[in-house]
C-alpha cells in the first residue's frame, strides 16, 4: 500500500499528487514512469513521473483527469492509499551536452518534461521551455520551469498569454525568440507532439516525442503499448517511451489509442459521479 | 474424470476437470501395477516415486501418497492438472501399450487437493535461521520453488515480483477453468507462511538492479520466465483488435476483465477470433475468446493435429468446446476497415514437408491457395521469450541467441558468481514442472555454496 502525501487539482482537471514510494524515489530519473492502479479493481495506469524526493522517499505526478481511474485518483485525500505503485520504468531520458534545447509542455506533459529540463540544464545546455495549453488558466509551474531555463515562453490557443495561436506557429516562435535548438523534446497530447513533429521535420531539428500509448504492464510483458517507429514495432514501456517524433508513425498510433475510448467514456454517461461507478 | 458439461463450461470461468471423489482415486490406483522397473519415474522430469505414491492412496493412506509426492514436487496441486502427463509418466506407463495409462496426474491432483481441503497441510521442520539472505527474482513456479526450499533450510528469502499479484504465468497466463488462481493463492501464503518475504511491485533491473541487491544478499535466483511476446512480424499486426496471447490472457486472468466494470480493466469481447499458435497458450486463449461469448473461435496452426505441441486434455477440451481447429494454415495478412480495426486474416495452405530442429515436420506453403477470413480479433499464441531487462543490466551476465540466461543445466549456475537461473528464463517457454525441477537443483546449488 502507498500513501497519499498530497493531491491537490492544479490548474483544471490537471492534478498534482505526491505519493509516498521510496523505492521508486530512489531510482527514479528524468523520463521514467510508474504503473499504479486507484484500488484493487482498477486497471493498471501509466504516469510520467514529474519529481521525487529520494531524501522525503516521495513520487510527484501530474495527471489528466479524464475516465474512470484518473476521477478515483482525482478523490484521493492525504493519507488515502492506494495499493500499487511500481517503477520507475522506460528507458531515462537522454541526457547530454546538445548545445540549446527546446522542452516544449502541454498539459499533463508540463509536469513530465520538468526532469528532463532540469536534467538537461545540469548537464550544461542552454534550455527553452515553451509551456502549451488552451488559455493561460491551463499552465502552471513557470516558476520552476523559470529556475532551470534560460526563458519560458507561454503559447495560448485564445492568446490570454504569451503568443496566440498553435504549435504550428513553432518555426515562427523560433525565429522571433531568436533560438536555434540543437534539439526539441516534446511531452503532451497525442496531437501536440504529432504536430510539433510535423512543423519541425522541414526543419531539420530532432525532436523527441514522449510516447503515452495504453499499458498494462509497463515491463514489455504484453504487446499493447507497441507502435510503429522507422517502420519497425517498437514497445513504448520498454523501447521507449521516447521516440524520434520524426519516425514515428502517428495515425497507427492515434487510431490504437482510441481503442477503449466505448469503455472508457461508458461510466461518464451514467447519472452519478464517475468516481464512484 | 468428472467434467463440466462443454456447452455449460463455455458460460463460465470454473475449472472444467471437477476431480476425482476418493472411490474413484482408489478405484484408479487399484489399476497400477506396480512395476517392478517403473518406466513411470523415468518419465517424470522430477523423478516422482509414482509407484510409491499410488500404493499409498491404494491402501487409503493419503497423507502418506502426499508426502512421497512432496519429496519431489512443491507443486503438486498445480503439476497435476497442468503437466502435459502424456507427453511424460502416462507416456510411458506400461499399462497405456493395451489400455489407458494409469492416470497419474489426476490422482496426484487428487493427493494434493485432498490435503488442502484436509486443512492440515504439513509443513516441514524449518532449519534454524543461518543469516544468510537470498534474493529471488520473479514469483513464479520456480521462484516459489527456489524460496520454500531454501527458506526450509534457514535462509531469509525475499521474492520480488514485478506484477502486483505472485505467481507469475500461473497467474497472469494459465486461466481460472485450468488452474484456479486460489490454488496460485495458496502455495504463495505457503512460502509466505515459511517466512519468505514478498517484494511485490519490484521490477529488478529497474527499481533496482541485480548488482544493486547483491550488495544485501548473498545470492539471487533468477526466475523471471518467458514474458517477452513473439508476434508474426507480417502487415496489419499493429491493428487495433490484434493482441498477444500474454495481453489478451493478462487482461482477462490477472486484471479481471471479464468482470468489466467491476474491475476495470476493458476487454474487449468479439465474435469471431482466429489464435495463431497451436500449444497451451493457444488453447487457453482460444477457450477464453468461447468463454468471453465469441459466436466462432478459429485455431490457426500451420501444422496438422498430431504436431500440436499443446497438452493433449486441452485440445480435446477445446475440440468438445466447438473451437474449430484450422490446420495446414498460415496467417500472412492482417486486413483492417479505414479506421485501424481488424476486419479479416489472409491466409495460405500448408502441407507437411521435411522435419526441421524441433523434429516436427515443416509446414510447406500451397501455392495459390490464398484465402481470406472475417474475424474482428486475432491473438497471437506462437510462443515467447525472456524478458531482455534483466539481461540488459546485468553485465557479464551470459545470455543465449533467443535472449535466454545460460545456466548449467546441473547446477543453475550462470556466468556470473552469485547468480542462479531456471526455468523458462533459461530453456525459453517450457512446463512448470521442468521450472521446478530446475529450481530445486538451483536451490541444493545455492545452499551447497552458501554453506562452503
Amino acid at each position: 500500500m502507498y500513501r497519499i502525501i498530497t493531491r491537490r487539482m492544479i490548474v483544471p482537471n490537471l492534478h498534482e499528487f505526491t505519493v509516498e514510494a521510496p523505492l521508486v524515489s530512489a531510482a527514479a530519473r528524468p523520463g521514467n514512469f510508474v504503473i499504479l492502479r486507484p484500488d484493487e479493481t482498477g486497471e493498471r495506469v501509466p504516469l510520467t513521473v514529474a519529481d521525487w524526493d529520494s531524501e522525503a522517499g516521495t513520487v510527484t505526478s501530474i495527471f489528466l483527469q479524464v475516465g474512470a481511474s484518473t476521477a478515483k485518483l482525482a478523490r484521493l485525500r492525504p493519507g488515502d492509499t492506494i495499493p500499487t505503485f511500481a517503477g520507475p520504468l522506460g528507458k531515462d531520458a537522454e541526457i547530454g551536452k546538445f548545445g540549446t534545447v527546446l522542452c516544449i509542455g502541454g498539459c499533463y506533459g508540463i509536469g513530465s518534461i520538468y526532469p528532463v529540463a532540469r536534467a538537461l540544464h545540469q548537464a550544461g545546455n542552454k534550455v527553452y521551455a515553451l509551456l502549451e495549453g488552451r488559455s493561460r488558466y491551463l499552465l502552471y509551474w513557470q516558476d520552476r520551469f523559470r529556475e532551470v531555463s534560460d526563458g519560458v515562453i507561454e503559447l495560448t490557443r485564445d492568446g490570454s498569454a504569451g503568443y496566440k495561436g498553435h504549435i504550428n506557429r513553432l518555426p515562427e516562435i523560433l525565429s522571433l525568440e531568436k533560438i536555434q535548438p540543437d534539439r526539441i523534446i516534446v511531452n503532451g497530447c497525442t496531437f501536440l507532439m504529432m504536430r510539433a513533429s510535423n512543423v519541425t521535420r522541414p526543419l531539420g531539428i530532432k525532436t523527441i516525442v514522449n510516447m503515452n500509448p495504453i499499458m498494462i504492464d509497463g515491463t514489455g510483458m504484453c504487446g499493447v503499448c507497441r507502435l510503429t517507429v522507422a517502420g519497425k514495432t517498437k514497445f513504448a514501456c520498454v523501447d521507449g517511451p521516447d521516440f524520434d517524433g520524426h519516425e514515428v508513425d502517428w495515425e497507427e498510433f492515434l487510431a490504437r489509442r482510441r481503442t477503449y475510448n466505448p469503455e472508457e467514456i461508458q461510466p461518464l454517461r451514467k447519472s452519478g459521479c464517475a468516481s464512484h461507478y | 474424470m468428472p467434467k463440466q458439461e462443454p456447452f455449460e463450461r463455455v458460460r463460465n470461468f470454473d475449472e472444467v476437470a471437477l476431480g476425482y471423489t476418493s472411490e474413484l482415486a482408489r478405484e484408479e490406483a487399484a489399476r497400477c501395477l506396480a512395476c517392478k522397473k517403473p518406466r513411470c519415474v523415468e518419465g517424470c522430469p522430477v523423478g516422482i516415486d509414482i509407484p510409491a505414491f499410488i500404493q499409498h492412496l491404494h491402501e487409503g493412506d493419503f497423507p502418506g501418497g502426499i508426502r512421497k509426492i512432496k519429496e519431489r514436487n512443491a507443486l503438486p496441486a498445480v503439476c497435476g492438472r497442468v503437466c502435459p502427463q502424456e507427453e511424460q509418466c502416462e507416456k510411458v506407463c506400461v499399462l497405456g501399450k493395451k489400455h489407458e495409462p494409469v492416470a497419474v496426474g489426476r490422482l496426484e491432483r487428487f493427493l494434493a487437493d485432498w490435503e488442502a481441503a484436509s486443512g492440515a497441510v504439513e509443513k516441514p521442520d524449518a532449519a534454524p535461521p543461518n543469516g544468510r539472505k537470498v534474493a529471488v527474482v520473479g514469483s513464479g513456479p520456480a521462484g516459489i520453488t527456489v524460496a520454500s526450499d531454501l527458506a526450509v533450510l534457514g535462509y531469509d528469502v525475499s521474492i520480488f515480483e514485478a506484477l502486483h499479484e505472485a505467481g507469475g504465468v500461473l497467474t497472469y497466463g494459465i486461466p481460472e477453468f485450468r488452474l484456479p488462481k486460489a490454488i496460485v493463492q495458496r502455495e504463495v501464503e505457503y512460502v509466505k507462511s515459511l517466512g519468505v518475504k514478498l517484494c511485490l511491485d519490484f521490477i529488478v533491473g529497474k527499481t533496482r538492479t541485480v548488482d544493486a541487491l547483491l550488495k544485501e544478499f548473498d545470492a539471487i535466483f533468477l526466475g523471471t520466465g518467458a514474458g517477452l511476446p513473439w508476434f508474426l512480424e507480417i502487415p496489419g499486426e499493429n491493428l487495433n483488435g490484434v493482441y498477444s496471447a500474454n495481453e489478451y490472457l493478462t487482461r482477462c486472468n490477472l486484471m479481471k476483465g471479464f468482470r468489466f466494470p467491476a474491475y476495470r480493466t476493458p476487454l474487449k469481447r468479439a465474435s469471431r477470433v482466429a489464435v495463431f499458435g497451436g500449444g497451451n497458450v493457444a488453447m487457453d486463449s482460444a477457450r477464453t475468446a468461447l468463454r468471453l461469448g465469441a459466436d466462432e473461435v478459429h485455431i490457426v496452426y500451420r501444422r496438422s493435429r498430431s504436431e500440436l505441441p499443446a497438452r493433449l486434455e486441452e485440445v480435446e477440451n477445446a475440440e468438445e468446446e466447438g473451437v474449430i481447429f484450422d490446420y495446414l494454415t498460415l496467417p500472412t495478412r492482417l486486413l483492417g476497415n479505414g479506421e485501424g480495426w481488424l476486419t479479416e486474416i489472409e491466409c495460405l495452405k500448408m502441407e507437411l514437408g521435411e522435419p526441421d530442429e524441433s523434429g516436427r515436420r515443416r509446414p510447406v506453403p500451397v501455392k495459390g491457395s490464398e484465402f481470406r477470413m472475417s474475424v474482428d480479433a486475432a491473438v497471437c499464441a506462437i510462443g515467447n521469450s525472456p524478458n531482455p531487462l534483466i539481461g540488459m543490466t546485468t553485465p557479464g551476465l551470459s545470455l543465449g541467441k533467443k535472449g535466454n540466461v545460460v545456466a548449467d543445466e546441473e547446477t543453475g549456475r550462470t556466468s556470473r558468481e552469485k547468480i542462479w537461473a531456471g526455468g523458462d528464463v533459461v530453456t525459453g517457454a517450457a512446463t512448470v514442472i521442468s521450472a521446478m525441477g530446475a529450481a530445486r537443483k538451483a536451490a541444493k546449488s545455492i545452499h551447497e555454496t552458501l554453506s562452503r
